[in-house]
């Protein structure tokens, strides 16, 4: 029930964010639309823990994101200087992190963030194990994976 | 007020182009599939965010500022998605990562 109510309300959010009308004959489409995005959802079935993640609430932006930038734009900084420079200081290794998040949520947001991050490419996921091709700096590419590991299991609790 | 704004719309922008010719510069540079694969990362990440950080200064706060921010979010969702769909297809189909031997220090 509360993710079908958080669903609404992301959705009804969007609606005015995108279009900023409030003409009536607009909100009459605006509930129709609406109406007929949270029928299809619910008749899919994928209206939970994934779909509309409330138990997280807004943690992800506020104190995930913010940090998960910085990250980014270091190491893009870090592989820039690689590519620009003359000789390309290449170390690739293949490392194996175990993903710490128990949900399907956090371990895609988990490989989604290895591989946001320039420099680290999750390659492939086996149950809990994460196979991450790391271009340099072989011990940073673990620490930085753990750490990543630590924040998004602290979103889960 | 708004020359100050405009200087760091035409920082950001220079700084987004000149980070996804960086990406692009990877690309051609490196010497094999995976890590060609962080070229374009690069291009995906800091040149794509920078470049719309631009183009949020001149819209201020008006609604279009929303939905660059949305524009931004799906781009940082999916970018990722279909790289690790490249590498995994390319694993998947027998591709084995090079290794450089780690140095003797």
């Amino acid at each position: 029930m509360k993710y079908s109510f958080t669903l609404l309300i992301a959705l009804v959010t969007i609606w005015f964010l995108w279009s900023g009308h409030v003409e009536p004959f607009m909100l009459i489409l605006a509930a129709l639309s609406i109406g007929l995005s949270m029928w299809i959802s619910l008749r899919m079935g994928i209206v939970d823990e994934e779909g509309a993640p409330v138990q997280m609430g807004i943690r992800p932006f506020i104190q995930f994101a913010p940090w998960l930038g910085k990250e980014i734009v270091d190491s893009n900084i870090e592989v820039a200087k690689i590519i620009l420079s003359r000789k390309m200081p290449l170390k690739r290794n293949v490392v194996t992190v175990v993903a710490g998040p128990k949900s399907q949520l956090g371990k895609v947001m988990l490989a989604n963030s290895i591989t946001l991050t320039p420099g680290t490419v999750s390659i492939k996921m086996e149950d809990d194990e994460i196979l991450v091709h790391a271009l340099s700096f072989e011990g940073a590419a673990e620490d930085l994976s753990g750490e990543m590991d630590r924040r998004i299991q602290a979103l889960e609790k | 007020m708004s020359n100050l704004i405009d200087i760091l719309t035409w920082v950001f922008l220079i700084g987004g182009s000149f980070f996804s010719i960086v990406g692009g510069i990877g690309i051609l540079r490196m010497p094999e599939f995976y890590s060609r694969l962080h070229g374009g990362g690069i291009t995906d990440t800091l040149g794509a965010a920078l470049i719309i950080f631009a183009l949020m200064f001149q819209t201020g706060l008006t609604l279009a500022t929303v939905k660059l921010a949305m524009i931004l979010f799906f781009l940082l969702v999916v970018s990722p998605s279909s790289c690790h769909a490249l590498a995994k297809s390319a694993v998947n189909q027998g591709l084995e990562p090079i290794v450089d031997k780690p140095e003797k220090s």
